[in-house]
């Protein structure tokens, strides 16, 4: 029998052949109800049709993940994953083990729900979606996804302990996802934090998908602190209302391959962003971060910083797009992006973009990369500070600035504390 | 104490020789004044001695104690006890100015293989230490240099010194930019710190520092040489006379 005629022309590398044939191991065993399941193989068949992009189309021009991905971790039914103590003192955690939700915690003001339950009754259907063509992301975690939690928290709820979204795994392959709706006027602060316990190998995808209220005040942090050997996709999906302020920090400390995409859209007049991104790049890793915000009203702002320190053989990326529409006059945008290069073997590539179609707006961007200043080194040393522990103290220096910003001493602290354990290890 | 034979000096990257068969010794407890027109390379020798890496040596020896520290990176320099107050201190943003006091005395302390200061022990001496200054309190919660003036800075680089408790201080043009009362609360600083094993190296292009800071030697440095020797008089002939009818003799 010839079934060579229904294959797609390209040939699908070991990765892409490993997902097809994994998705068919997992048939009848993903949750969701018709509708899901219907999405589920439709994003599948767009995800074995383009294939994992390579670097001929742009938004993955500098992460050709066809060629970094080179295999792809059978899932591990029975792998243990254990939750740890929360980033922040005194927070709730919310765990996600091995991929499994633990929905049982109580918040006050927050309705929190396992998503396999809103798979299973076919409520999280809308959200299963790609952003565009190239959403490769969006298309491997809607079908695979398998659980995560989706919270919802009360307008005009103040939620005063720190909320942990902690997702912790081994090996094998983990596929979460967090839909978040902020009420109008809550305020609350969660922390997204990725990690592993072990050092073979997993594939992660994770989206969260965020709809900020109207006056709402959050702060969220994303900590990925994945396993050497482990790829990370993840998105962060945002959709910010009026008058709204969000603190998004993204911290990498993690992972073997790593893509971490924000896609924001601003759509509320008076929303302030504030984005913050701190790369800690080391080893023989690939860490992209690719931000896509838009500026779809008039008077909005947001500031965007992003500082990376690449040690050993890193290579990190960060492309920045900010789009401003045509009648979102007044837009006032900022972005900058500065790397410490500590190694000759390191590189760090920077594509900010600006699509700018209203005539009356602030918008700028800012792009450095330099080496630690040797006036600063010899001035530690001349004071008795070792050469690695100076410049130590100076790439923390670098970095520990943006944290400083959060000014909550309560959050300041164990990122600051994040920041220097890594440094400590790989400095 | 120190000790300095046949030192030449050049400039790293260009290969510009400053430092040419320059000899001093400098004994403990002794205040020795280096003097100089500018480009004598006066700083030069302060970086040499701390162990800038700009600079190579390229002949002659400095010993320290009767061990030579040309091989010592300017760490190691500091935990043997030599310090230099910098002319132009750097400004460091983001690392705390008592953040860093607290590890470089404790790194100084480890090299040594002396216990970490308790965190009360370290504010008490730096308590005291800077109300001798007159430095104000929030002048230490900024970061490191951040902001200072540059009367600040020259006393904040005093107060690191007493912190620090060196025995070879190496001061830089420290008189510059400073006022009268500045400089009084600076050299006071320094008298303070004299002891029998301490010894103090002024570099001074001007002979009133060398009024409050009364130095043992004064030592004239031209071309990269020490072309003359003596006690203070002859820093006071110098202001007198200038430096031409020095370097006239020489040549």
């Amino acid at each position: 029998m010839n079934i060579q005629t229904n294959q797609p022309v390209a040939k699908l590398t070991v990765a892409e052949t490993a997902l097809v044939e994994a998705f068919s191991a997992q048939i009848g065993e993903l949750p969701g109800n018709g509708a899901v399941t219907g999405t589920r193989d439709r994003l599948l068949d767009d995800l074995k049709n383009a294939g994992l992009p390579t670097r001929r189309i742009e938004s993955w021009h500098y992460t050709d993940l066809k060629n970094l991905l080179r295999a792809v971790p059978e899932r591990v039914a029975g792998a243990k994953a254990s939750s740890v103590s929360p980033l922040v003192k005194g927070s709730t955690v919310l765990p996600v083990l091995q991929g499994e939700a633990h929905a049982d915690a109580e918040i006050d003001g927050v309705t929190i729900v396992a998503f396999r339950d809103q798979l299973s009754d076919g409520s999280a259907v809308a959200g299963l979606t790609a952003l565009d063509k190239d959403d490769a992301i969006g298309r491997l975690n809607g079908s695979f996804v398998r659980d995560g939690l989706a919270l919802d928290i009360t307008a005009n709820a103040e939620i005063e302990d720190v909320i942990e979204l902690q997702a912790s795994h081994g090996e094998g392959q983990i596929h979460t996802r967090f839909p978040v709706s902020f009420g109008a006027g809550s305020k609350a602060t969660i922390v997204e934090r990725h990690r592993s316990e072990t050092e073979a190998a997993a594939l992660v995808s994770s989206i969260s998908d965020l709809t900020v209220g109207d006056g709402a005040d959050i702060t969220w942090i994303i900590l990925q602190q994945q396993g050497a050997s482990d790829t990370h996709l993840a998105q962060i999906r945002v959709k910010l209302g009026a008058e709204s302020k969000l603190r998004l920090y993204v911290v990498n400390a993690g992972g073997k391959l790593v893509r971490q995409e924000l896609r924001i859209e601003v759509q509320g007049e008076g929303a302030e962003l504030t984005l913050r991104g701190v790369n800690l790049l080391g080893g023989d890793t690939h860490t992209d971060v690719t931000l896509v915000l838009g500026h779809n009203v008039p008077h909005t702002s947001s500031t965007e910083t992003f500082r990376n320190v690449v040690f050993d053989k890193a290579s990190g990326v960060f492309q920045g797009m900010i789009k401003v529409a045509p009648d979102a006059q007044k837009t006032d945008a900022k972005m900058a992006c500065n790397t410490l290069l500590m190694s000759d073997d390191g590189d760090f590539s920077v594509k900010p973009e600006l699509e700018i179609f209203a005539d009356d707006v602030i918008c700028g961007h800012g792009a450095t990369v330099a080496d630690i200043d040797r006036n600063h080194l010899f001035y530690l040393m001349a004071r008795g500070v070792t050469e690695s522990k100076a410049r130590a103290m100076l790439v923390n220096a670098f970095v520990a600035e943006i944290v400083e910003e959060l000014e909550e001493e309560k959050l300041v602290e164990p990122l600051e504390d994040v920041i220097s354990s890594w440094l400590e290890k790989h400095a | 104490m120190l000790e300095i034979k046949n030192l030449h000096a050049r400039i790293a990257e260009d290969g510009t020789e400053i430092i040419r068969g320059l000899n001093l010794t400098v004994k403990p407890g002794e205040i020795a004044a280096i003097m100089g027109p500018n480009g004598s390379g006066k700083s030069t020798l302060s970086y040499i001695l701390s162990g800038r890496e700009d600079y190579e040596v390229t002949e002659g020896d400095i010993t320290y104690n009767g061990e030579s520290i040309l091989e010592l990176d300017p760490a190691e320099r500091a935990s043997k006890g030599i310090f230099l107050a910098f002319q132009y201190p750097v400004e460091i943003p983001g690392v705390a100015t008592m953040q860093f006091l607290k590890v470089a005395m404790n790194e100084q302390r480890k090299a040594r293989g002396e216990d970490e200061l308790t965190t009360p022990d370290f504010m008490r001496r730096v308590k005291e230490a800077a109300e001798g200054l007159k430095i104000d309190p929030a002048m230490l919660r900024r970061p490191l240099n951040v902001g200072f003036s540059g009367g600040e800075k020259k006393r904040a680089e005093i107060l690191q010194m007493a912190l620090l408790e060196p025995t070879l201080c190496v001061l830089d043009e420290t008189d510059s930019g400073l006022d009268i009362d500045a400089l009084k609360i600076v050299a006071d600083g320094v008298n303070a710190l004299r002891s029998p094993d301490r010894a103090v190296i002024v570099i001074t292009h001007y002979q009133r520092l060398l009024d409050y800071i009364v130095p043992d030697t004064v030592h004239v440095l031209y071309k990269g040489q020490i072309i003359r020797s003596g006690d203070k008089e002859l820093a006071q002939e110098l202001e007198a006379n200038g430096y031409a009818d020095v370097i006239g003799t020489a040549a």
